[in-house]
Parts: structure tokens; C-alpha cells; sequence
């Protein structure tokens, strides 16, 4: 019903309209077009100024209203670079977003139309066009630079101490894999994928798979302070690591693998701190729709001091273990990933 | 010459009472059948209203899903029995389901960009300006032309058709990217939603070469006698650039459709590797997921320039004309268009920064597209200069350039972020994405569209829009627009994901809930307010007040100096022949502040 009223609302609203915008066409033909679209010019030249006034107005409401609802400081090194040239670009734009914005309402107003005013016949100046041409060829150029030195840097080789954790997207979770004791990713094939005991297809002809760690709730642990390398790969459709947090992004594609690295220097717990808000987490965010269940494809990023780490990585256990025919049964060996993970531990 | 061997005859023409030359008032030439004269028409001022009106029945319902949609983002927590009458079963109990969100998604994008931006928008206008503007007396061939609004009409009939199948329309996002649009197990929408949307898109390629190669031939062969390149008028620069762009580029992106369309029906393997979907494994090997994207964004990108440089062509005719001054800098407004034209084939990677690619090639996009903002910002300090000391009267038209303005400024503004790749790799795909591309080429696109409506709806029908009533839709636009889409960027600056159904489950995003639902009250008041501009533009086909001159807004260039209603053919009697330039708004000596392109120099006066 209330539907009802609302559709006659909006369409005596607009009955209304149309009558007042007719009426004013035949007093605008009664009363002289000249005199009346004069009226209306000055009219609009106000409310352009008025509007030009709110709009300032609203810009500085708005970023009242988003204060400390956007992201914390970046938790990693690239990302406060990455903090610190969005601010320049800021600078940069808004600098010159409120010239040009200022500058178009001011003539709007200071030559709206009047009987006295006379036009400048002005078509061209060399001069004036070779500034204009130059001065943001100069401010792109300062831009690029600062923007390939960081990109250069975001997407150099990872240092060879970093601790390489494989990501994989699936609609719609991701599967996290660690290489456990040996250090070293085993071999994967998709062909041997299986939901039910090999969610990651991992060839178990290769001995490296055996001690490999699969997390499937989506954590991604890393250690605070030391390099980690993600390798990025998707088992179905194209999804897309997103690190708000970290400032960072890539795509998993079906079929090719590719790498992120990143320093991360908060821990999650130092963060809640900072943050103020006990349930702070670092989320992964799927960045790239993938299906109907792209919006639930959460993960979240655990750091954690090395200690941290280490009593987490004890209690987990190798993916073979239950899943690989050819390791024993899981009961009577549940120690065995338990000393591998110490080693594990040890070796770094 | 006589009167009948100008006017160009459709078939079944029956030919009328003879008409005097000087008749204002273009009482009929001749009788044409209805079905000529209306629906296979071949003259191009009919083909322009074609596209005009079945672009605009588009944007009502690509922009009503869009409402549809906001309410799911601004309030997902309630239902809308309503949407079930629209949607039935996509909507069951009035709560969209994320399968048809994700639907709803894609067709708006897909419908907004090229049915109504691309076909509504070049097709209207180039059909209507550019015979007129370079003094044809149609295009060079009305049969291809006809051709072209009939193909676009067929990809519209699939793509509404798309709607209503059982799996619902596509819904891997307007760009459908593989392996998600490839593969039936992965997306309800990627079933034979999918195969309809590709073969509707073919068609529509198809559409978009016959026109655009037809406004290209026109441009070079068909100008009238003194018209040269550098005496046209931006209008016929800017069109003349975009047909270029789409001669270029959509035949990349059919090619990308039809590679799709194999991988789809015929078990090839161009984008598919590696995939385990449905719970087996799939035997594609070897292709590449990426390859469609370099091959969608090889047309994606110039598909951007192909949405803005009608408005910005259009912007620059209607500030110089209702500001009673010469463009600024008129042949550094033809290099910026040549500058953006070449610059539009060389930037689509940077749609693709974090897809994993060679950080060098990379660089060098990023290089190439912030390339791009110097003739952009010639564009927007020569409109600033052309409005400068001039004689301004706020009409519909002008208030929509002025807007055009001041959203290009906005929306390119941020392009500087996006197109730097170091900055893109935490903005992709969140939305400040969203924010950005609806500025520049949404909502500034269609300013400069309003713009054109505004300006050129006498001379397409003989009667003037309601002034009122496009001052209403103006100013509500125009603010609504910003309330849209400026806390969108700080959202995107907060990582907050793109095409996401609900972010409840969300810390990072959740508290922006209050803010979602503001947008979406705002973008409902903004959405009835364009069926107030839909309603002024019928009526004022048959009820708007009447023109009575030949040149309403005291304008050089050469479609006003033909008849109210120009019959098939536009001009009676000779074509009329040009002396000067488009852009001399000054003294003509005799109480006028203009001098038409068809008056020849005044002795001693210099040609520009």
C-alpha cells in the first residue's frame, strides 16, 4: 500500500512541476523574453555561487565525517611510501581541483550575461597555451617519478630470507600453503585436485608435499618484521589478493602464478592498540568478482611475533597426514608433524 | 535548381504540392510512407531521433537497475517487496538474490557504457551534427547508415532478451572476463545469459563500424564547398576522432568475443588453463586469462575516449556559443583531441596493473597514460579562457557544458592516481575506481549529452524544451552527482572492494553502512530526476513552445541556416557555401554578435 502512495506522491510531484514549468513559459511569452530571461540568468549566477559556497562546505563536512574511519597507518614499508605519494598526489590534484573549480563558478558569476557587457574577441594565444601545456607536463613528470620509484620498489625481487607461503584462491575461500619443515613448496598439478583429500592437487610423488601445511580457514600467519613472499595462484577463476592494510594487490589467475612480497612491521595485537578496536583484523579481500560468493571471500592476515608463530606452526599438521595413501593413518602418528614443525622452527 | 532534385527520395515516395523555398514552417515536400519515413528511414536527422530514443529508454532501465541495486547496498538488511514485481524469483520477498545482484551489475555497466554512451550518445549526434555542420545533405551512404541503427536495434532485442532467461543475463561484470564468463559451472549468469550477451555485443560491433565508418566518409568527402578541415567545428572534430577510435578498436574487441565465444561452445582453450571447477578438472591447457584482458581494454580504453569526446566536441560548441565568445585556442583544441585519440591506443594496460605483469611494461603504461592529463588540461584551461570575459546566459545547455566542465575536472583529477601504478595497486578495484570512471565518463559524459539535447532539441523538432524544468534537472544532477560519488572515493581510499553484495561480514568496511545508504537515497532522488528530464523531453515534442526563427541561439555554424523542419536533404536550394571559421562571435557591423560561416570576409577582415 505504502508503495502505492509513494508512486502518487512522485507522480503528483511531477504533474506539479510540469504545470509551475509550463505556467512560467507562458509568462516568459506574456511578460517579454528579453526581461525574463534576464531575471533568470541572474537567478542561476546566484545559485551557481551558492552552490559553488555549499559544495566547499560539504567537501570539508565530508572529511570531518571520514575522519578515523579510513584505514590505519600502513603495516608494511612500501605501504607508508605508498601513504606518503598519495598525499603528494593529493596536494597536487587538490590544489589544483580547487583553482580550476573556483576559477569556473567566478567567471560564471563575474560574466554572466548583462545588456552592457561587451564579449572579448580573444581566439588564441600562443603564449598562454605553452604554460598551460607545460606546467602539468612538468608536475606528471615529478608524479611518474615518484610513482616508478615505488613501483619499482613494491615489485622488486623478494630478498632471499623470505618466508615463501603460497596463496591459492577457490570460489569462495582461499587456501593458504606453507612449505613446513623442508622450506620448499612440492609440486602441484590441478589434475590431482580433489575436494575430499587434496584440495591443492598436490603430487605426492614429490617428497617435498610431504611435510606442506594447507590452511583452509583462510588465516595467512607471517611473522612481524620478516620478508614474506606470496605466491599467487587461483584454482577456478581470475580472484584477486587484496591487502588494504598493506596497501597491496594481485590478481590469482587460473594457470600462471604471481608474487607479492611485503615487510609487514605491526602485529595484529599492536594494531588493536593503535586502533582502538579489540576486533581489529587485517582482511584479505577478494578484488576481482568471481562469482555470486565474490563478496564473502574473506580471509584475514594473522602477524605475529616469531615466538607467536612458532607455537602456532607446532600445533599445525602436514596435509599429507590422512590425505596422502601412501603416509600412515593420522592417529597413531600425531607427533610426527609435531617434531617436523620443530625442525621447522629450528631451521629458521 | 529545382525543388524536387534536391530533396533526396526514399522509396514509395509520392511526391506533394510544390513548396516555396523561403517556407520556414517545412510543410511536407512530399508524402513518404510511414515506414520510410519513421522506422527504415534513411535520413540521417531520423536516424539521430532512432538512436536518441532508444538510447534514452536504455538509460531508464540500465539507470532503474541501478536503483535496484542500491538498495541492496544501501540497506541490506531490509527487503523491498516492490523489486519482486519487477524480478519475481531474482528478488524472492523483496531481497535481491547475490546471483541477479551480480546480473543487475553487469547489465547496467554493460547497458550504460555502450548502449546508451557509445550507441546513444555518437550515434545521435554524429548522425545528427556532422552532415549538418559540414553542409551535406546526408551521410555518404543513408543505406549503411539505416544499416547501423538496425543492428544496433537487433543487439538490443538479445540483450533485453538476455533479461529474462531462466539463468539469468551475464553476470561476470561488463568487462566479462574468463575463466568466470567461459565457464557455465562457475556463474548462473555465464550460461546462455553469457552466449546472448556475446552474440548481442558482435552485433553491436557490427553496428558501431557501419556507422562509424560512414561519419568518417562524411567528414572527408562530403563537406561543403569552402568548408575545410580547420573551418569545421569542434562538434565535427571531436565525432570525427571518435569514429576513428571505434574503427580502430572494436574490431580487437570482437575479435576477443569471438575467441570467447570458441572457448564457450567449441572446447578451445584461447583463455582456459589449468582449471579445476565443478568438482573436476578441466582439460584446458596452455591458453591465457590475460590475453582476453589485453584484448577487451585494446578497445576498453579507447571506448572511454569514445564516451567523452562527443561531450567534450559538444561542451565546446555550446560554451562558445552561449558565452558569445570564440573557443579558446582553437587548433590546440584540434591537437589535444589528436593527442588523446593516439594516446587512447597506447594506455589499456593500465586497467591491468595488478594482473601480474612485467613491471617495465608497466611503467611504461604508467608513462603513456599520465601522458594523457596534458591535453586534458589544454581542454579544460581553454573552456576556463573561452567563458572568461564573455557574456554568459544560463540556459539548460550552458548550465550542462559548465557542469561537464567541472565533472571532468573532478572525475580526471583522479585519474592521476589511478593511471600511477604504484598508487593503482591499492585503489584497483575498490571504489575509488567506481567513483572516478562515473564522474568522468558517466556523469560528465552525460552532461555533455544534456548539453547537446538542450542545445540542438529545436533543431531536431521545431519546439524548445521546457527552460524551466531543465533548470530543476540540472542543479538536482549536478549536486546529486557529487553526494553520489564523492564519499565513494574516500570509501575506495579505505580499500573498500568494488561489486560487492553486502559487506557486513566486513571489519575493515562494515562501518560505512550509514554512508552506503546515504548514496543510495541520493542516487533514487537523482534517478526520478531524469524521468522529469524524460518527461520534458516527449512532451516537448508536441506540446513544447514553438521555434519561430531559423537561428534561436544566435549561432555561426551551418545547421541553423536550414529550414525549422529541413525535409530529406536539409537545405532547399543550393548547399550554402563557407567563408570563415565556426568561432567568429564578434561585431558583424550590423547590431549582430556573430557572423555566419556562410558570410563571406568583409574586405580587410582577416580569416582567423
Amino acid at each position: 500500500m505504502s508503495v502505492f502512495i509513494i508512486i502518487t506522491l512522485i507522480v503528483l510531484v511531477f504533474i506539479i512541476i510540469y504545470q509551475i514549468s509550463k505556467a512560467s513559459e507562458y509568462a516568459t511569452v506574456l511578460r517579454g523574453q528579453e526581461k525574463m530571461n534576464a531575471q533568470a540568468n541572474r537567478a542561476i549566477a546566484w545559485l551557481l555561487v551558492i552552490m559553488f559556497i555549499l559544495g566547499m562546505w560539504g567537501i570539508w563536512e565530508c572529511n570531518e565525517l571520514f575522519k578515523g574511519r579510513l584505514l590505519p597507518k600502513a603495516a608494511c614499508r612500501t605501504g607508508e611510501n605508498y601513504d606518503s605519494m598519495f598525499n603528494y598526489t593529493i596536494a597536487v590534484t587538490g590544489f589544483v581541483f580547487f583553482l580550476t573549480q573556483g576559477i569556473l563558478f567566478w567567471f560564471c558569476f563575474r560574466f554572466q550575461s548583462t545588456d552592457k557587457r561587451t564579449t572579448f574577441f580573444f581566439a588564441h594565444n600562443n603564449k598562454l597555451e605553452l604554460i598551460w601545456t607545460t606546467i602539468p607536463a612538468i608536475a606528471m613528470a615529478i608524479l611518474v617519478a615518484i610513482g616508478l620509484r615505488n613501483w619499482y620498489d613494491v615489485t622488486s625481487p623478494a630478498p632471499a630470507n623470505a618466508t615463501v607461503v603460497e596463496v591459492v584462491g577457490k570460489q569462495f575461500n582461499w587456501l593458504i600453503r606453507y612449505p613446513g619443515a623442508d622450506n620448499e613448496l612440492g609440486k602441484r598439478d590441478f589434475r590431482k585436485i580433489s575436494d575430499a583429500n587434496n584440495v591443492l592437487g598436490l603430487d605426492w610423488s614429490d617428497p617435498h608435499n610431504q611435510d606442506d601445511i594447507i590452511s583452509q580457514n583462510g588465516e595467512l600467519h607471517v611473522v612481524v618484521n620478516k620478508p614474506v613472499k606470496l605466491l599467487i595462484c587461483s584454482r577456478d577463476v581470475i580472484h584477486d589478493v587484496g591487502l588494504p592494510h598493506f596497501r597491496l594487490k594481485m590478481d590469482a589467475v587460473p594457470g600462471i602464478t604471481t608474487t607479492l612480497w611485503f615487510v609487514p612491521t605491526i602485529t595484529t595485537a599492536e594494531m588493536k592498540k593503535i586502533t582502538n578496536n579489540p576486533d581489529f583484523v587485517y582482511e584479505i579481500a577478494c578484488d576481482q568478482l568471481c562469482g555470486k560468493g565474490h563478496y564473502s571471500m574473506r580471509g584475514t592476515v594473522i602477524v605475529q611475533t616469531q615466538a607467536e608463530y612458532d607455537a602456532w606452526m607446532l600445533m599445525q599438521q602436514a596435509y599429507s597426514i590422512g590425505n596422502n595413501p601412501a603416509t600412515p593413518a593420522p592417529a597413531e602418528t600425531k607427533p610426527a608433524p609435531k617434531t617436523d614443525s620443530v625442525k621447522a622452527v629450528t631451521m629458521k | 535548381m529545382n525543388n524536387e532534385e534536391i530533396i533526396i527520395d526514399g522509396p514509395n515516395v509520392v511526391h506533394g504540392g510544390d513548396t516555396a523555398p523561403t517556407d520556414l514552417h517545412g510543410h511536407e515536400h512530399h508524402e513518404q510512407h510511414f515506414v520510410w519515413k519513421y522506422i527504415f528511414s534513411q535520413d540521417h536527422k531520423m536516424i539521430s531521433k532512432q538512436f536518441l530514443i532508444t538510447g534514452i529508454i536504455w538509460a531508464i532501465i540500465g539507470a532503474l537497475m541501478s536503483v535496484f541495486f542500491r538498495l541492496q547496498l544501501g540497506f541490506p538488511d531490509s527487503t523491498f517487496p516492490i523489486m519482486e514485481k519487477f524480478l519475481g524469483e531474482w528478488a524472492k520477498g523483496g531481497k535481491l538474490t547475490p546471483e541477479f545482484y551480480y546480473a543487475l551489475v553487469t547489465m547496467h555497466g554493460t547497458i550504460l557504457v555502450f548502449f546508451v554512451l557509445t550507441a546513444g550518445l555518437s550515434g545521435t549526434f554524429a548522425n545528427l551534427l556532422i552532415p549538418f555542420q559540414v553542409g551535406a545533405r546526408d551521410m555518404a551512404s543513408p543505406f549503411m547508415n539505416m544499416l547501423s541503427y538496425w543492428f544496433f536495434f537487433l543487439a538490443s532485442i538479445l540483450m533485453f532478451g538476455s533479461l529474462f532467461v531462466e539463468t539469468g543475463p551475464a553476470s561476470g561484470g561488463w568487462t566479462t572476463y574468463p575463466p568466470l564468463s567461459a565457464l557455465k559451472e562457475a556463474s548462473l549468469g555465464s550460461g546462455i545469459g553469457m552466449d546472448l550477451w556475446l552474440l548481442s555485443m558482435a552485433l553491436f560491433v557490427v553496428s558501431a563500424l557501419l556507422g562509424a565508418l560512414n561519419y568518417i566518409t562524411t567528414v572527408l568527402n562530403m563537406r561543403t564547398k569552402g568548408m575545410t578541415m580547420t573551418r569545421m567545428p569542434l562538434t565535427v572534430w571531436a565525432l570525427f576522432f571518435t569514429a576513428v577510435l571505434g574503427v580502430l578498436s572494436f574490431p580487437v574487441l570482437f575479435s576477443g568475443l569471438v575467441l570467447l565465444i570458441f572457448d564457450r561452445n567449441m572446447g578451445t582453450s584461447f583463455y582456459l588453463s589449468e582449471i579445476f571447477i565443478g568438482g573436476k578438472a578441466l582439460p584446458h591447457v596452455g591458453g591465457s586469462a590475460i590475453l582476453y584482458q589485453h584484448l577487451f581494454w585494446f578497445l576498453g580504453h579507447p571506448e572511454v575516449y569514445i564516451i567523452m569526446l562527443p561531450g567534450m566536441g559538444m561542451a565546446s560548441e555550446v560554451l562558445s556559443t552561449h558565452s558569445r565568445k570564440p573557443i579558446f585556442g582553437y587548433f590546440a583544441m584540434i591537437i589535444s583531441l589528436v593527442g588523446i585519440t593516439l594516446l587512447a591506443f597506447l594506455v589499456w594496460a593500465h586497467h591491468m596493473f595488478v594482473t601480474g605483469m612485467s613491471p617495465f611494461l608497466g611503467s611504461i603504461f604508467v608513462l603513456l597514460t599520465l601522458l594523457i592529463a596534458v591535453p586534458s588540461a589544454v581542454k579544460v584551461f581553454n573552456w576556463l579562457t573561452t567563458i572568461w570575459r564573455g557574456n554568459i546566459r544560463f540556459n539548460p545547455a550552458m548550465l550542462f557544458a559548465l557542469g561537464f566542465v567541472s565533472l571532468f575536472i573532478s572525475g580526471g583529477l583522479t585519474g592521476i592516481f589511478l593511471g600511477n601504478s604504484a598508487l593503482d595497486i591499492h585503489l584497483h578495484d575498490t571504489y575509488f575506481v567506481v567513483a572516478h570512471f562515473h564522474i568522468v565518463m558517466g556523469v560528465s559524459a552525460f552532461f555533455g549529452m544534456f548539453a547537446g539535447i538542450y542545445h540542438w532539441f529545436p533543431k531536431m523538432f521545431g519546439r524548445f524544451m521546457n527552460n524551466t524544468m531543465g533548470y530543476v534537472h540540472f542543479f538536482i544532477t549536478f549536486i546529486g552527482a557529487y553526494l553520489i560519488f564523492w564519499p565513494m572515493h574516500y570509501e575506495g581510499i579505505a580499500g573498500m572492494p568494488r561489486r560487492y553484495y553486502d559487506y557486513s561480514a566486513w571489519e575493515s568496511f562494515k562501518h560505512f553502512q550509514g554512508i552506503n545508504a546515504f548514496i543510495s537515497i541520493v542516487a533514487m532522488i537523482v534517478f526520478f530526476t531524469q524521468l522529469l528530464f524524460v518527461m520534458n523531453f516527449f512532451f516537448s515534442i508536441f506540446r513544447g513552445r514553438k521555434m519561430t526563427t531559423l537561428n534561436p541561439w544566435g549561432s555561426t555554424t551551418l545547421e541553423w541556416t536550414t529550414p525549422i523542419h529541413p525535409g530529406h536533404g536539409n537545405w532547399v536550394g543550393e548547399i550554402p557555401e563557407v567563408h570563415r571559421w565556426p568561432y567568429d562571435y564578434k561585431d558583424d557591423g550590423h547590431g549582430q554578435d556573430f557572423i555566419s560561416q556562410t558570410t563571406p570576409l568583409r574586405p580587410g577582415e582577416e580569416a582567423h
